[in-house]
């Protein structure tokens, strides 16, 4: 089956990607943004979904850092 | 005494690393699918991109083959070093707390910076004996992901190591660390690069004072 994984700098992290990203939007017109945070998306296919927390938690992610979610 | 340097696919540091290391003692390169450490008495895994830096830094490399034995080898007390990349596989690998995050400023800064010997006793292990608390030296960076971060309580005070002087924190580093230890102080990492800093044509020999002191620990 195919699953996705998010992940998303852990609440509190500074993410400078989302800062610059933020900043960016204003200049083109875009207002009112308030946050961004940028992350990553991770598509698999597998045999075995069970396992994907597993595999977020060895691989996938560093939870000092990250947080995820899993959607199928 | 005979140093081990780790090379993964992408390491780009091991060469100078071994250089260094030969200015104090036998050097060797250790090859990240051999699980032997070939009786080497201090492992250092060197800076560089290993496996592409591929998914986060230092991700893929903490299960590579060799690192299985070197997280033994530290288990049992080994001196072992992080430089850079190597800090980043270290803390991945659960070897060193915390995790480092891209720099503040998204860029990647390569310059001389001065870092402070803030604890060059037991946490500093082997590392540091060559060093006098709050001794300055002066060692070069070269990283985009450099920012040093601990969550709240998982770093002990005695722990840090090694900070950028005030002003010299390259990269947003939480409480300007430049350097950690484990609890133990065998298992050291750090952004600054020592082995960029052995030859005074450089610009600085400071870095060679860590090779030192792990000969004199050793040979102690």
């Amino acid at each position: 089956m195919k699953a996705l994984v998010l992940i998303r700098p852990k609440a509190g992290i500074l993410d400078p990607q989302g800062r610059a990203v933020q900043r960016a939007l204003p200049a083109l017109g875009f207002e009112g943004v308030r946050d961004v945070r940028v992350g990553r998306l991770v598509e698999l296919e597998v045999d075995e979904p069970d396992r994907l927390p597993e595999m977020c938690e060895t691989l996938l992610t560093n939870p000092l850092i990250e947080d995820y979610e899993i959607r199928s | 005494m005979r140093f081990g340097v780790v090379r993964f696919p992408g390491s780009c540091d091991e060469r100078d690393a071994l250089l260094a290391a030969a200015r104090v003692g036998d050097a060797e390169l250790l090859w990240h699918a051999d699980p032997d450490l070939h009786g080497v008495d201090a492992v250092i895994v060197p800076g560089g991109f290993s496996y592409g830096d591929y998914l986060r830094v230092g991700a893929i490399a903490r299960f590579a083959p060799v690192m299985a034995s070197v997280l033994d080898f530290a288990r049992e007390g080994g001196p072992v070093l992080g430089i850079c990349n190597g800090f980043q596989v270290l803390c991945e690998a659960g070897l060193l707390p915390g995790a480092l995050l891209p720099n503040t400023s998204l860029r990647f800064v390569c310059r001389q910076v001065e870092v402070e010997v803030v604890n060059p006793d037991r946490a500093g292990g082997p590392w540091f004996r060559a060093c006098a608390r709050g001794e300055r030296l002066s060692i070069p960076v070269k990283h985009t992901t450099g920012r040093y971060f601990a969550p709240p309580g998982e770093l002990p005070e005695e722990q840090i190591v090694l900070r950028y002087v005030p002003g010299h924190n390259p990269n947003g580093s939480q409480d300007d660390i430049a350097g950690v230890s484990n609890p133990e102080g065998n298992v050291l990492g750090l952004m600054p690069h020592p082995e960029h800093a052995v030859d005074p044509l450089t610009g600085s020999a400071d870095g060679l004072k860590l090779f030192e002191s792990l000969d004199r620990a050793l040979v102690a």
